[in-house]
Order: structure tokens, then sequence, then C-alpha cells
């Protein structure tokens, strides 16, 4: 079943890189979509956005889970199941559903200028979902929303995992407690950090919903994704099935060497 | 050290209300007109029954529910009792290459769906000819991409690991067949593993929008996601229709996590430790 549903469209997909033209009539044409790649302003886009999302997003929202996830672990906390299950609560949501809210949130006219305005911090409504810059922002906080909670759990499970003597033993030695969360926590989750850095990078790679009904890409591709692209040239555009083949292919081979770079990195 | 412990309660209550905000307002907005709503008013209405009316009056969210439960159920069904098998296979019968073949399936797990998104599409498209009940525009193929994910097979892989080996050979001394001792004995005795693989397929299911969004097409086989995106997408949208049609949508998944809390970190532990 995985053959057929996922390694031979693998395989087709390869085929279909190599050929260009309308819907379902298609012919080859050799290493030419990949040299088209190059001269695709859209696709330069989307790949740029995608990695702005990835540098900026995924380690903000990685450091964020492990630090709550920190604080969420220590047993004399009270009400640590409310504080718990308050931040796992984002995880739950379709991503379409919390993209709408969030689109309505950032609205020109929304809750969030409302609030920045009543508190002075800015005079005039922020354009969250029309400006190129702030476009980005909200998907940017959307996500880390979104998210954050879901890899705090990984890190929750295992923290209980961790000897406890370990950090009586550090505190012996007189490390405070931030050194104790550099020098024992992040040394101590190392594989789980991994886990959750490469399964955020393909998330991050694949992300779609969430521009999809944000921003819709917007404004003039400045928030697109190579998903979205990928979709809009199947399905939005003129098909051309060969093309998106190809800009597909870029995902992939993004994903293994993001991935055997992470590995490296780590060290195992 | 008490002005430490102030601001960690501060940030912590301050991180669980930007978790929790969204969810609020959405309840709330759901009993609001949409007037009200856009000029941000935080207080409950008695909008409710009004925006209720016309969410079905307007649109058709009952059959998006229904296609989204089936589809959501019988991916669940189907998924689990795959990935189950699979995963107890891989764990307890010794075949040679079982290893190899287990690397090669997790590595579907770095394949991202847009990149078999087309293929798929235009093998369905070529199938829709011969078995329409099978083809474009159908809730099975919305449903049969999903029955097999290496992530399920792995993540009951893992746990079986914590499953006692005697246990088998006693129902094999007891003359159980292996798909007795599969059905009898390990189904039973997974019970947490099992919830909380159903808990993420189902919600998975429930939430997805990139295949069904490109195989379906007639307005009757849409998913809740897709009449969710169209509301979003209207040109005067009726806020307090959207936040109602939002709740209906994050209602079940939200219910069945909370129902099932307890087994969900407890299944998901398994997986950590393994």
């Amino acid at each position: 079943m995985i053959c057929i549903f996922y390694f031979y469209p693998m395989i087709q997909a390869l085929i279909l890189s190599f050929q260009s033209g309308m819907g379902n009539n298609l012919q080859y044409v050799g290493f030419d979509n990949y040299f088209r790649l190059f001269k695709d302003p859209t696709f330069i886009s989307a790949l740029k956005n995608t990695f702005i999302y990835l540098i900026f997003q995924v380690p903000i929202m990685l450091f964020l889970a492990l630090v709550l996830a920190t604080l969420l672990n220590s047993p004399n906390l009270k009400f640590r199941g409310f504080f718990r299950t308050a931040i796992f609560l984002p995880a739950v949501t379709s991503l379409v559903a919390y993209s709408v809210i969030f689109k309505y949130l950032f609205a020109t006219d929304g809750l969030i200028n409302q609030f920045l305005m009543m508190i002075h911090l800015v005079h005039e409504p922020i354009n969250w979902i029309t400006h190129p810059f702030w476009a980005k922002v909200t998907i940017i906080i959307a996500i880390t929303w979104r998210w954050t909670g879901y890899n705090m759990v990984f890190y929750l499970a295992s923290l209980q995992n961790i000897d406890k003597s370990i950090y009586e033993a550090a505190k012996i030695d007189g490390a405070s407690p931030i050194q104790q969360f550099f020098l024992v926590t992040i040394p101590m989750l190392k594989p789980i950090i991994l886990f959750t850095t490469i399964t955020s990078t393909i998330g991050t790679l694949q992300l779609f919903d969430e521009v999809m009904n944000i921003t819709y890409g917007g404004p003039g591709n400045a928030t697109i994704t190579i998903s979205q692209y990928i979709y809009n040239l199947s399905f939005e555009y003129t098909p051309d099935f060969g093309y998106a083949a190809t800009v597909s292919y870029v995902i992939l081979i993004l994903i293994v060497i993001l991935s055997i770079i992470q590995f490296k990195v780590s060290g195992d | 050290m008490k002005v430490k412990k102030f601001f960690l309660y501060l940030f912590l209550t301050v991180v669980s209300f930007i978790s929790i905000f969204p969810f609020l307002w959405m309840v709330i907005s759901m009993t609001n007109k949409s007037v009200e709503i856009t000029k941000g008013r935080l207080l409950p209405g008695n909008y409710l029954i009004e925006n209720l009316k016309n969410l079905f009056a307007s649109y058709d969210i009952a059959t998006a529910l229904w296609n989204s439960f089936i589809v959501a159920f019988v991916t669940t069904i189907l998924a689990i009792l795959v990935a189950s098998l699979a995963g107890y296979g891989f764990e307890i019968h010794r075949s040679r290459g079982k290893n190899i073949v287990f690397n090669i399936l997790l590595l579907s797990l770095m394949i991202p769906f847009a990149s078999i998104m087309i293929p798929l599409y235009r093998m369905f498209g070529k199938i829709t000819p011969y078995a329409p009940a099978i083809g474009i525009d159908t809730l099975a193929a919305v449903i049969l991409p999903s029955i097999t994910t290496a992530f399920l097979i792995f993540f009951f892989r893992q746990n079986t690991k914590m499953f006692s080996k005697e246990l088998i050979e006693a129902g094999r001394i007891d003359g159980l067949s292996e798909l007795g001792i599969f059905f009898r004995i390990f189904i039973p005795s997974m019970k947490n593993t099992y919830a909380a693989a159903a808990i993420i397929t189902f919600m998975t299911s429930w939430n997805n929008y990139m295949w069904p969004l490109v195989i379906l097409q007639s307005t009757e086989k849409k998913t809740i996601p897709l009449l969710i995106s169209n509301l979003g997408a209207a040109y005067a949208p009726d806020y307090g229709v959207i936040y109602t049609a939002i709740v209906i949508a994050t209602l079940p998944t939200a219910l069945i996590f909370f129902l099932l809390q307890k087994h969900f970190v407890a299944g998901m532990m398994g997986s950590v430790k393994g």
C-alpha cells in the first residue's frame, strides 16, 4: 500500500518533472523544467519565503516549547495541569479553522489592531495581512501559536524520563537554574530535540493550509510557499503538471538535505 | 524568590491566555451579530440561535459534517488495523530483510504530500472511468491514500516493544492462531496505544485539507475544512455564521481529545520511551 500511494507516485512525479504541457498533453522536454526554476520569480519567492519561515519560526517555537516544558515539569508548580492543557489546546484545532480565525483577528480592523491601539502601542492599525512584511509575521505568529504546545508535549514526556539525581548533582555543584537548563536539560533531550527539529522542518517545508487561508499567498506572492505554488500550478493556473512535479521534487530534495544536515550537526 | 515566582506565574498565565484566547473569541463570537463582532465585542450575546439558523439555511453544513465523519471514521478504523498489524508483525515476527523494509517504509515519512499529490490525482483520474466508486470526487478517494502511514506503523512498532512476549507464548500454548493472539490478546492489552493512535488519526483525517481540496469537486461531497475555507474566503462574510461553523467543526476533535486525554498521554509516553 505504501508503495502504491507513496513510492509509485514519487516515480511518476520524477517522470512528470521531465515533461511539460497543458493539462494532460505532455511531452518530454528533458531538463527544461529544471532550468525554468531559476528564472521563475514566483518559485524564487516561494523558496525564499519558505526559508524565512524555517529560519525564524522553527527555532523560536522549539526554544519556547523547551522553556515551557521545563517550567511545567517542576513538581512544586501550582495549576500545572491547567497550564499544560491550556498551552496544548491549540494543537487540537484544525489548521483551516484556526487560520480563518487568525485571518479575522489580524485583519486591519480586527481585534489585534483594536487592542494594540487601545494600549497605545500603535497609532494606526497595522496592515497585518496586506503588507508584505507583516503578512509573513502573521504567518509566523500563527504557526507558533498552533505548534508550540504540540512540541512541548514531546519535551515534557522525555523530561519525565530524566533521572532527578542529575539535577541534584548539578545543584550541589552550584549550577543556577539557567545553567541547569543549558548544561543538563538541553544535552539530555538531544534526541527528542533532533526529532522535533526534523518534524518541524518537514512541516514548514510543506506549509500550505495557513498561507492558503490567511493570506492566500499574497500580497503579491509575499507569503506564498512551495506547496501552495505547486497547488496553483496544477489546479489554479492553466494546469502544468510537469512543471509542478519539478517544483515538488525541490521540496523533497530540500527535506532530504536538511534532514541529513540536522543528523550530522547533532552528531548521531 | 517571591518576585521570581511572580514572574514565572505571570509568564505562564500570559502564554496560557494567548493559547486559549482564540477559542474564547470564537465561542463568544458564535453568540454575537456580525456587526458587533467587527466592533470587537468581548461579551456573549444572544444571537446564537439566529447564527445557527442562518448557517444551516445558507450552507449544507450537515452534509459536510457527515462527509467528514465518514472519512475520519473509516480512515481511523482501517488505518489503525493495518498499522497495528504491520507494527506487531515487524516487532514480533523474525524474517530476513525485515529491517531494510522497515527503513524504506520510514523513508516515506520524508515524502511531502505536495510532491505526490499530482501523480496521485492523475492516478485516480485514470481509474475513474473503470471504477467510478473510488475515482475522482468520491469519499473513497479521500480515504484510500491515508490508510497506510509509516508514522502509525512506526508508532505501533515502538509500543509493541513494551508488550510482553510471554503472553504470546501463553496464547500459542493455549492453541490460539496467530490472528487469534493478535485480536484476543494484543488488542485488549494495548488499549492506550490504540486510543492515542485513534485520536491522532481521527484528528488528522477530520482536519485534512489539501488532498480533499484537490480530489473533491462537487459541493455535496465537500468535507468540513473545505466548507470553512469557503466561508472564510467570502467577499462579505457574516462573521457570526462563520464562527458558529468553526466551533461546530472543532467540537468533535476537541471532545474526543478531552474524553481520551488520559489514554492519549499514556500512549504517547510509550512511543517516546522506546
